[in-house]
């Protein structure tokens, strides 16, 4: 068959192509994103991006119950946003099949949080697979659905950045062909989780973990390679690839399936080696449950809990005399933190919000980047949604001391996700604080996906377009205006105004992200200091804006200016902000 | 004959200067020329501005597609400062091949930090092998200082052992018809550079 260099991600999507099934729900959230931007590209296929991963999980829960294959997708943190219909429908099972893709992100890469998704397969006691790499996250989808329909449960299938985002060679199989066995079938019994039901089904799940339990024992993508019977490694998914690197002699038990273990086969597997490590990111997971069997291992003793591994990571942990590598370069080099784009819509907003001195509760999304000096501009950010929220929560504990002093801002797609219902508890209990959404009308952080205000589908399909206007309205809030945050004086009017004002308030801030593609942006000529007005006053370079430089030692005539700002023509896409900034006209 | 030693290569440099795009290329060739092959990304969050890396790692058989810290045999720079952020994964004899450009990060811009300066001066006195030269300008000659990333790919493929036709036909299946051209004429100029 056809070979390809494929991501981890990519390689899913083709995995569930193959595997003949044809329906998928998401919400994007890096590091998983790529798997239904490629799963849509397939022919025949039904995706959708829904707006949060909690409506995904039901969407495709809904599918599964109408006999349906069907998958659900989602980064780490969103398996917490899906935990209130995933842990019953681990009770409920389902007609077709229906596999869950939790991507989380060991080293938080592009997170909040580290947290380990093992432990909610065995929370919520749910099968769950972890593939090594591109070719077994292909292979382990179609043996995620096999499973699922053979034991009447939802499955999971782990990856994590350095799968989903590592590309290697991929062998592709023939497809499938799709069997549609989709059927209406009443079975109230199964599915309405009232308590007489859910007590009988809870008794179900405890006879489906035996079954699986045996399963697993005898399940081939859990490998036992016996080669120096002093030494013996126990791990799963991409830490395996980080010790075959470098303790290729080593024997190894690795574990396709991470939930339920199999307790015959890591017993068999101890009887054959003297030592054992347990090699695994994260939480002492496998760790603690073979710990439970009585099997001394070690683990957690001398491996880290945090970030990530590599092979340096495994082999430093083992050989604890190795001396790590060094560089000869011993100067402190100047950091390089992520940063809003030249022409960011967000730059100004949070500028201006600055000078307002309020407390801003930040949430998900590239504008979480403005929280690095110099705009300072958020100053608490938790999960998706929680803006609002906190916000509401800071201004009535607060009371008369946070009049006019709190804000919460949060993206239009952050929005759509989980902030409306904050929201309307703003209105419903008459908040003072003011809600700032930023509506740059696409999910710009993760590569511009689409959500129910852009008027696009996943499958490129003209769609009903949510009037944020209109939809903020209906929650029950009337101050409403609606600005443009390239107008820095409007921006700033609009700021101080809304905190002002009593009763809660949204400033709709609309500008669209400055790479997206569709909004057509023509870039206006780039700007120029003129080095003749500058007075080295440096409040352009307040913005933070990449091609806006200070040139030190460009002295003048008659004032006492220490340096001048530069502007990098390549970079400026002339948005225009750092001439309103300037106070002496220096930039046109 | 297909040597079997894992070889390491280390593309770093900033968000948005098409590091992914030139390991993929990268890998595509030892593809072809039949060889195993792993790299690694840097996606989401971290692209905006900030520092990428991408590691490519190629032989008889790759695990990990990630390589241990001091075995990176060559270090493919797209910025000047940036290549002294990694100098503790390469090895004592290592090769680098490094675009000149700089790109100021914010406390720099802001005047709150220097710009390293002799970045090749230190390079030369520590590493036996230093390719130093703009990319961004060579690109910019061939018609678009995005193609950087091909110009540096010119100049990595004189490094390795395999067949220049080889590249070509790949850099051929990775961009549209109309960019072809373009990035054909850039690899030659990093070839030449």
């Amino acid at each position: 068959m056809k070979k390809l260099l494929m991501s981890g991600n990519e390689a899913i999507a083709r995995g569930v192509y193959e595997a003949g099934v044809r329906f998928a729900a998401a919400y994007p959230g890096t590091p998983s994103t790529e798997i239904m931007e490629e799963f849509a590209k397939y022919d025949g296929v039904y995706a959708e991006w829904a707006p949060n991963e909690k409506v995904a999980m039901e969407v495709a829960i809904g599918a599964a119950l109408g006999g349906a294959r069907a998958l659900a997708v989602m980064k780490h943190v969103g398996v917490n946003v899906a935990a209130d219909p995933i842990f019953t429908v681990s009770y409920t099972g389902i007609e077709g099949a229906l596999v869950i893709i939790s991507a989380d992100d060991p080293s938080m890469h592009s997170s909040q949080n580290e947290q380990d998704n093992r432990n909610y397969a065995k929370f919520a006691k749910i099968p769950m697979l972890e593939p090594a790499d591109p070719q077994e996250a292909k292979d382990y989808v179609s043996l995620a659905f096999q499973i699922s329909k053979q034991f009447d449960t939802p499955v999971f299938l782990r990856s994590t950045t350095r799968v989903s985002h590592s590309k290697s060679v991929v062998t592709l199989s023939e497809p499938q062909l799709p069997e549609d066995k989709t059927t209406l079938k009443h079975n109230a019994g199964k599915y309405v989780m009232v308590p007489i039901n859910a007590r009988t089904r809870r008794v179900e799940v405890e006879k489906r973990q035996v079954a699986l339990k045996k399963f697993v024992e005898t399940f081939p993508e859990n490998k036992m390679e016996i080669n120096d019977p002093e030494v013996g490694i126990i791990t799963a998914g991409m830490p395996y690839n980080y010790a075959k690197d470098v303790f290729p002699n080593y024997s190894y038990l690795k574990l396709g399936m991470v939930y339920p273990l199999p307790e015959k086969l890591i017993r068999h597997f101890a009887s054959k080696v003297k030592k054992i490590y347990v090699v695994e990111e994260l939480d002492p997971y496998l760790e603690e449950q073979i710990k439970a069997m009585g099997i001394p291992v070690t683990g957690k003793d001398i491996f880290p809990y945090t970030n990530e591994f590599d092979p340096g990571v495994i082999k430093n942990a083992i050989n604890s005399d190795l001396q790590g590598a060094v560089s000869p370069y011993k100067e402190s080099l100047a950091q390089r933190p992520p940063n809003l784009c030249p022409g960011c819509p967000h730059r100004g907003l949070f500028y201006a919000l600055k000078k307002s001195k309020a407390y801003v509760h930040g949430d998900i999304g590239c504008y979480t980047l403005s929280y690095l000096k110099p705009l300072e501009g958020l100053h608490s950010c938790i999960c998706m949604g929680a803006s609002i929220g906190m916000a509401h929560g800071m201004s009535k504990a607060l009371n008369e001391k946070g009049k006019g002093k709190v804000v919460g801002v949060i993206g239009d797609s952050t929005f759509l996700h989980s902030g409306i219902t904050s929201l309307l508890n703003m209105a419903y209990n008459n908040s003072d604080a003011l809600i700032i959404i930023l509506d740059n009308s696409t999910t710009a952080m993760t590569g511009m996906q689409e959500h129910p205000g852009t008027g696009y589908t996943l499958l490129k399909k003209e769609a009903k377009k949510v009037n944020l206007n209109v939809l903020v309205s209906a929650l029950g809030i009337q101050n409403i205006r609606v600005i443009d945050p390239y107008n820095l004086n409007e921006t700033k009017n609009a700021i101080k105004e809304e905190l002002a004002s009593s009763g809660p308030s949204v400033i709709i801030a609309q500008r669209p992200c400055a790479l997206f593609k569709r909004a057509n942006i023509k870039p206006q000529p780039p700007l120029k200091v003129d080095a003749d007005k500058c007075e080295g006053c440096k409040s352009c370079l307040g913005l933070n804006c990449p091609p806006i430089s200070w040139k030190k030692g460009v002295i003048k005539e008659g004032s006492n200016r220490k340096g001048i700002s530069f502007i990098d023509e390549t970079f400026c896409n002339g948005c225009g902000l750092c001439a309103q900034v300037c106070k002496f006209g220096a930039i046109s | 004959m297909i040597d079997s030693k894992v070889k390491n290569i280390l593309f770093a440099g900033v968000g948005g200067q098409g590091i992914l795009r030139a390991s993929d290329i990268m890998c595509m060739v030892m593809m072809e020329a039949g060889f195993d092959v792993k790299k690694s990304e840097v996606h989401g969050m971290a692209q905006r501005g900030g520092c990428v890396t991408s590691h490519v790692r190629y032989g008889a058989k790759v695990y990990s597609p990630l390589a241990e810290s001091g075995t990176i045999e060559t270090l493919v720079s797209f910025e000047k400062m940036e290549t002294l952020r990694y100098l503790k994964f390469l090895t004592k004899d290592a090769s680098i091949i490094l675009n000149t450009e700089e790109i100021y990060p914010p406390a720099v811009n802001m005047g709150d930090a220097p710009y390293p300066e002799d970045v090749i001066g230190f390079l030369k006195n520590h590493y036996s092998k230093v390719i130093a030269f703009n990319a961004a300008e060579l690109a910019q000659k061939v018609g678009n200082i995005k193609a950087a990333n091909v110009v540096l790919l010119g100049a990595v493929s004189n490094l390795m052992n395999v067949e220049k036709s080889v590249w070509e036909s790949v850099i051929k299946e990775s961009f549209p018809k109309k960019m072809v051209k373009l990035n054909l004429d850039a690899f030659q100029m990093g070839i030449a550079a």
